[in-house]
């Protein structure tokens, strides 16, 4: 086993309604090799084992493609490094006997659940109010390569596809602003011709539906950038800001 | 819905923000332009300036732009707060411990706040200069125009009121490192050919004049 001594701060609420504080946890026997998601399920495992209610945190995938592992770590969503999700981090990005906080996504918009498990189906529900396209399913489908797209554009388009709404850009922001996550949705469809029918539609509801969820306003700081695992960019804030103004200007 | 598109959500906040943010920062370039004539302390200048003090309070156009202006500043600042307590809102539990320096500049996370601070000089600016001009005493020159130049000259040669306008000059600077660049992606435009010379402009922009407004209360203090 490893021989890291860390010292973790982490936040305990036992449930959407207690008050919850950041508690102390000494972990021994930490490899280097672990990922942060398995220093915590060693953890997990000594609490059990003593009788004591073991941490919730949210997992699924763990080789960084579900979005599901959140955690704000030592001031930063995803811990430090760049281009990573919390499955992805490793523990040799820590020294031995760091103090490390362990603090869940903040925002009004992302009710914490239980410990560091917060809901994030306001995500979901942005989702659901424009980001997808209306298609046939009777057979007559037409073959998405008879369409010619530029290769820029196609680009572009699965660069913002590879957002996996995970929420880092709400929980960095310093306003719990959603706007990347909406934007590389709105993108995503709106540089395609299969999204443009229903484009300004689409941005119109998903923004609507942004703001009764609660979240900030974007004020340009570009920290979700920065701290996209997926590395998304703030051009699709852009795209969606132009693609709101045209739509809001010329929608009947 | 498309009423709310552009008055009311998020995204209109933003637009109005920075076509509001950009229109202050062209005036600040035309008032610069005029102030800078205050450099000119003989007493040429002296006329000079108090005849196109002059033309500034009375000219129709200038006043008509006057008043787009003032609301202009009353609407960026009421905007702002709005937009300010709307995001404190969106985080209602603080975290414990945040990194802000990994990702963001400080100035960009604290706009509301320098903002406030540039709110607060513009009134004791107003006061000071505006007001007298308007509604205060003033002398006449030899030119029998409002003597609006020596109440500078005689404001300028008290140090506390240098000092103020050199911090507030910096602090400007500041909300103008962020605000410039950041009032073209709120507006959409975005594009890898462009953005970085916006950007440079946008550095270059609140570097300059901030430094050339400073340069004017810290030469009239010299020179009294």
């Amino acid at each position: 086993m490893g021989n890291m001594k860390l010292n973790l701060k982490i936040w305990r609420q036992k449930g959407p309604k207690d008050t919850g504080a950041m508690k102390t946890y000494p972990v021994n026997d930490v490899s280097e090799d672990m990922s942060f998601l398995e220093m915590l399920d060693v953890l997990n495992d000594n609490l059990v084992r003593k009788n004591e209610e073991p941490i919730a945190f949210d997992h699924d995938c763990r080789e960084g493609i579900c979005g599901s592992c959140s955690l704000f770590i030592n001031g930063e969503p995803h811990g430090p490094g760049r281009g990573i999700t919390t499955c992805q981090l490793h523990m040799r990005k820590f020294k031995d006997g760091d103090t490390i906080h362990v603090e869940p996504w903040r925002s009004a918009a992302f009710p914490v659940i239980k410990d560091l498990a917060v809901d994030r189906s306001a995500f979901d529900r942005i989702q659901a109010a424009g980001g997808f396209i209306s298609v046939n399913t009777n057979g007559n489908l037409v073959d998405g390569n008879a369409l010619p797209i530029p290769k820029v554009d196609a680009d572009t388009a699965f660069d913002a596809a590879t957002c996996i709404g995970c929420g880092a850009c709400v929980a960095t922001c310093p306003n719990g602003s959603a706007m990347l996550f909406v934007s590389a949705k709105v993108s995503q469809l709106s540089l395609l011709p299969q999204g443009r029918p229903e484009a300004k539609e689409r941005v119109l509801n998903m923004v609507e539906q942004m703001d009764k969820e609660g979240f900030g306003n974007c004020s340009n700081t570009g920290a979700c950038e920065v701290e996209c695992p997926k590395g998304i960019s703030l051009e699709h804030i852009a795209r969606m800001n132009r693609e709101y103004m045209v739509a809001g200007v010329t929608k009947k | 819905m498309a009423r709310s598109a552009l008055l009311g959500s998020s995204l209109a906040k933003k637009y109005w923000m920075a076509l509001t943010g950009l229109f202050l920062s062209i005036f600040l370039i035309a008032h610069l332009a005029g102030n800078l004539q205050l450099l000119d302390m003989s007493p040429d200048g002296q006329l000079k300036f108090n005849e196109y003090a002059k033309f500034m309070t009375t000219f129709p156009l200038v006043k008509i732009v006057s008043y787009v202006l003032y609301a202009s500043i009353l609407f960026h600042a009421f905007d702002g707060i709005l937009l300010a307590i709307q995001n404190r809102k969106a985080r209602p539990v603080r975290y414990v411990h945040e990194k802000s320096s990994a990702n963001r500049t400080w100035y960009s996370g604290q706009m509301a706040l320098l903002g406030t601070l540039i709110m607060v000089f513009i009134v004791l600016h107003m006061k000071a200069f505006w007001y007298e001009m308007h509604w205060g005493e003033l002398g006449m020159d030899s030119n029998g125009n409002k003597d609006l130049y020596t109440l500078v000259a005689v404001t300028f040669t008290q140090l506390w009121y240098v000092v103020v306008y050199v911090i507030s000059m910096a602090v400007l600077a500041f909300h103008l490192l962020h605000g410039f660049s950041s009032a073209f992606q709120s507006l959409g435009a975005n594009h890898p050919r462009y953005t970085p010379v916006i950007k440079s402009v946008g550095v270059f922009f609140a570097v300059i004049v901030p430094i050339f407004f400073a340069l004017i209360p810290v030469w009239m203090f010299i020179n009294a």
